[in-house]
């Protein structure tokens, strides 16, 4: 039974459980509402929230356990030596799945039914010509314990679904009849129904609390695994950067943080300058109609997906800075470079910087500047010497959430900066960055059991610490300071 | 001012004429004005560069240039067996029809009288689009019925044809070149004069899949929309009763104790998490541990909604502040339970806040690229994914990831498409955006 109709059904029997708590409420009492503890309308709900949520709560269990199991009990099949040179219980699992896959797109498809499926998985080159044949294609040929495990797979796949789709339907009728029968004129049905959807908005604010606890709880288990595989002191203090796929790599951090501090800081020079004097004039200085029109402008920068400048730094801004800076001046002739990559990313800064100051500046309390004006200072002065200062926390915060964007800035870097990684000083220079290396190691193929994949998860841990660290940093100086005013 | 400062003599000064440093300072008053100015003139500046340079690379891709010549589908060829039969006629490969598109384009360069010079067959036909033979494939295997007839078939001039009717190719570049030369651009002169060739309007660069590394003339966007779109459902259907029913709980219900404290810090964090990092979670937890497929348009929008949550939320809550308490008041005053009063009169009231909020948020989802890179969404995918549910697990691409593997080919032709693909995403994004202005004009309410 396919998931969209299990999810159909469950539907339907809470929208039936509606109708029928709703009616037996109304015929306890002869139709006359007013008999009723609750409006029968809640005994509808009651019957329905019944039948719908222990079903659904019992399938996106099964959903989130069955995989974890069945990959468990097949993988115990394989035995270590079955596990090629070269190879991994990882490698040989995704095998697995797909040989799996590929019988199930053979029975679809009509090519083989279930007792052709179970021969072939004792014939493992027929197999593959047969996968081949509905293309599915294998690189290196299937080994024996491989072609039997991944039958297993997929016949306790199949019970699997069978089996969850049993249990779903029977935690939800049984929900539907428990309630049904509990529907009587004295049933608390409003109480019951509202601590239901308490419950329910309590799990949906706490989702942000597991995401946090699985952010963190995948970036540590992976980098774990790579700390295993490659010591944790070469890759704090190596200053090489030289993956190689065959093994023997120089993993080091330093080459990649610096092209990362690099880009983020010229980024932070071209915006904060532009963002903080934009967001001033803005403030203070425009006249409303100007500034109906400037702020909601610049803030558009805002709007723009980090691709659009990663596509205006590779097109443009790296041939334009190539062509008038780098050359001219003998500082190298790569189009892709950490200044290219740093101006776009200020762009993209910018609204950041502006909109933020902004807003703290206009907290800043106008007696402050009547004062300073009472005693003959200008406009430019009161600024300077008045308003800045007491804005001063507050733009700190916000540079320090401009700095934590550009460090987890990914596009932009992929497109503009290179991916060589190297300590050098000219900006004309193509460097790499942290996110230009996790992506770099990550796309493509997903074989976890090398360093060289896993210490993506190692970069990645290391750019949530330090956008982490920028960002609570950034709140506590900027909450700190708006309480000084209220 | 000190006593004997006081005690001097005042100098003759005029108040209409400054003195120096009056004169200093108003000096650096306008400077520091004029400095504030220019800061603002320079986001415009970079504002209107940037979109100025992505229209100008990218408006062209909407336009194609077609090579238009008779064909003779010849049934002797395609249809052995003279039954029409589809099955059947499968078994005529691409090979064969290149065959005859190639027959047709010398035939017709003859008709018209337009001497090829000393290029050789092959080298005509390398005026077409090597996709031309499977397009008209595709044309015959849909309609039998046209074996037989002689069809006017438009086929895709090649990428270089197409860039030097564009002005992207000139006869320096192809010398240069060496997949084409200036005797075939000569020759495709002649052939515009007699009007076999023409540049216009190609709905296909919306609706075609993704093509090869060889054909960019050939690549669109259609796999790449319906992906964006299956995650925006998604994203939609998960993250929007998620979000408001967070919100709710937050801003109405919460009593004030460790646990609200410590979602309110999350979600305040989670909006800051570089996006990056959400793939690697997606990586590790949907599709490591749980065996999702890759290139899922399903694991797309989970993330792409775990991503937007807080954002979502943050508006929610803001919406839900707006109403007035007098509300609240007078449903509980009437003997509304919480419950009825929030969900009888609250939630409609902040409603298009809400949704205002979740436009937004969606918009954002839809142009964020960089965890779908670890997802897998670059690998190069030309079947459509198939009709709901199913196909939220068929593999399918992603505008803003399209845009990414574009540039990342070799083929110049491709940064082109890249830029038009950014205009159809930029197209989306303020289609969004002003939904959202919409709403907020249409519904908004002052108290």
């Amino acid at each position: 039974m396919s998931l969209g109709l299990l999810l159909l059904l469950l539907i339907a029997l809470a929208a039936l459980g509606y109708v029928a708590g709703r009616q037996r409420a109304l015929a306890a009492v002869r139709g006359d509402a007013r008999d009723l503890h609750s409006l029968p309308a809640y005994y509808g709900q009651a019957v329905a929230l019944a039948a719908a949520v222990p079903g659904l709560l019992v399938m996106v269990v099964w959903l989130i356990t069955q995989p974890l199991l069945v990959e468990r009990t097949t993988l115990s099949l394989i035995l270590t030596e079955d596990i090629g040179p070269g190879s991994s219980r990882e490698l040989v699992m995704a095998d697995i799945r797909r040989i799996a896959e590929g019988m199930g797109v053979l029975v679809a498809t009509g090519a083989a039914n279930e007792g052709e499926i179970a021969a072939l998985a004792t014939q493992p080159d027929a197999l593959k010509d047969r996968l081949a044949a509905v293309n599915v294609a294998l690189a290196a040929p299937i080994s024996a314990p491989v072609a039997q495990a991944a039958l297993v797979y997929r016949q306790s796949m199949e019970t699997g679904q069978g089996a969850m789709a049993a249990a779903v339907l029977a935690v939800a009728v049984a929900g539907f009849l428990l309630a049904l029968w509990r529907v009587t004129p004295a049933f608390r049905a409003r109480n019951v129904v509202e601590r239901v959807v308490q419950v329910l908005l309590i799990a949906a604010s706490s989702l942000a609390i597991l995401t946090t606890a699985g952010i963190i709880f995948s970036l540590l288990l992976e980098s774990w695994h790579f700390f295993q595989l490659y010591p944790a002191r070469d890759f704090f203090l190596s200053l090489t950067w030289s993956p190689k796929f065959g093994g023997g790599s120089d993993l080091g951090l330093w080459p990649l943080l610096w092209g990362t501090l690099y880009v983020s800081v010229i980024a932070l020079l071209v915006a904060v300058p532009i963002g903080l004097m934009a967001a001033i004039y803005l403030s203070e200085y425009a006249s409303p109609g100007l500034r109906a029109i400037a702020k909601p402008a610049i803030e558009v920068l805002a709007g723009i997906p980090s691709i659009v400048y990663g596509l205006f730094a590779l097109m443009t801004v790296g041939p334009f800075l190539r062509d008038w800076f780098a050359q001219p001046m003998g500082l190298g002739d790569s189009s892709s470079s950490v200044m290219t990559a740093g101006v776009v990313m200020g762009i993209m800064l910018i609204p950041y910087v502006s909109s933020l100051s902004d807003d703290i500046i206009n907290a800043v309390p106008q007696a402050l500047r009547d004062g300073s004006y009472a005693i003959g200072a200008t406009q430019s002065e009161t600024i300077r010497q008045v308003v800045f200062p007491a804005a001063l926390p507050g733009i700190v915060g916000a540079i320090l959430m401009a700095a934590s964007r550009a460090i987890g800035e990914t596009m932009i870097v992929v497109l503009g900066a290179g991916a060589a990684a190297k300590l050098d000083l000219n900006p004309f220079e193509a460097m790499t960055t942290v996110t230009v290396k996790i992506v770099s190691q990550l796309t493509g193929d997903t074989e976890f059991a090398s360093p060289e994949t896993l210490v993506a998860f190692a970069l990645g841990l290391t750019l949530f610490v330090f956008t982490l660290g920028l960002n609570v940093l950034a709140l506590y100086i900027v909450r700190k300071y708006r309480e000084q005013y209220e | 001012m000190t006593a004997p400062a006081m005690a001097a003599p005042a100098k003759a000064t005029s108040l209409i004429e400054p003195d120096a440093r009056t004169r200093r300072r108003n000096a650096s008053e306008r400077r520091f004005r004029l400095l504030g100015l220019s800061a603002v003139g320079v986001g415009l500046l970079a504002l209107v560069i940037l979109l100025t340079s992505v229209l100008g690379n990218g408006l062209s891709a909407f336009r194609q240039t077609w090579i238009t010549i008779p064909v003779t589908l010849d049934a002797a060829v395609l249809d052995k067996q003279g039954n029409r039969n589809p099955d059947e006629m499968k078994k005529v490969t691409t090979l064969g029809y290149g065959k005859l598109v190639q027959q047709a384009l010398l035939d017709a360069l003859v008709e018209k009288g337009i001497s090829t010079g000393d290029l050789t067959p092959k080298e005509v036909m390398a005026l077409l689009s090597k996709e031309a033979p499977a397009d008209l494939r595709d044309a015959v295997l849909a309609d039998p019925s046209l074996v037989g007839q002689t069809i006017a078939f438009p086929a895709f001039a090649t990428s270089r044809i197409d860039g030097y009717f564009k002005g992207r190719v000139t006869r320096e570049s192809a010398e240069r070149d060496a997949n084409i030369s200036p005797a075939q651009l000569d020759l495709a002169d002649r052939m515009a004069e007699a009007g076999l060739i023409e540049t216009r309007f190609n709905m296909g660069f919306l609706t075609r899949p993704d093509a090869s590394e060889l054909r960019p003339e050939a690549a669109g966007l259609g796999v790449a929309i319906l992906g964006s779109a299956y995650m925006m459902i998604v994203v939609l259907v998960l993250s929007l009763p998620i979000g408001v029913a967070a919100s709710i709980y937050l801003e109405e219900l919460a009593p004030k104790n460790r646990w609200t404290d410590l979602i309110e810090i999350n979600i305040a964090n989670l909006a800051a998490v570089p996006s990056i990092v959400y793939g690697i979670l997606a990586l590790a937890l949907f599709i490591n541990i749980l065996g999702l497929p890759q290139s899922a348009p399903l694991v797309g929008g989970l993330v792409l909604t775990l991503m937007t949550l807080p954002t979502i939320i943050i508006a929610t809550r803001a919406s839900l502040k707006a109403v007035p308490p007098s509300i609240r008041d007078a449903a509980l005053g009437v003997g509304a339970s919480k419950m009825q009063a929030i969900f009888h009169h609250v939630l409609p009231l902040a409603m298009p806040g809400i949704l205002t909020g979740t436009i937004l948020g969606l918009a954002r989802a839809l142009g964020e690229s960089a965890p779908l890179l670890l997802i897998g969404m670059v690998a190069f995918v030309r079947d459509f994914p198939g009709a709901p549910p199913q196909g939220f697990l068929d593999p399918a691409a992603a505008l803003p990831v399209q845009v990414y593997s574009w540039t990342q080919r070799a083929d110049p032709a491709f940064v082109e498409r890249a830029s038009g693909a950014i205009i159809v995403l930029l197209a989306f994004l303020m289609a969004m955006n002003a939904l959202a202005i919409i709403l907020r004009r249409r519904f908004e309410r002052r108290w």
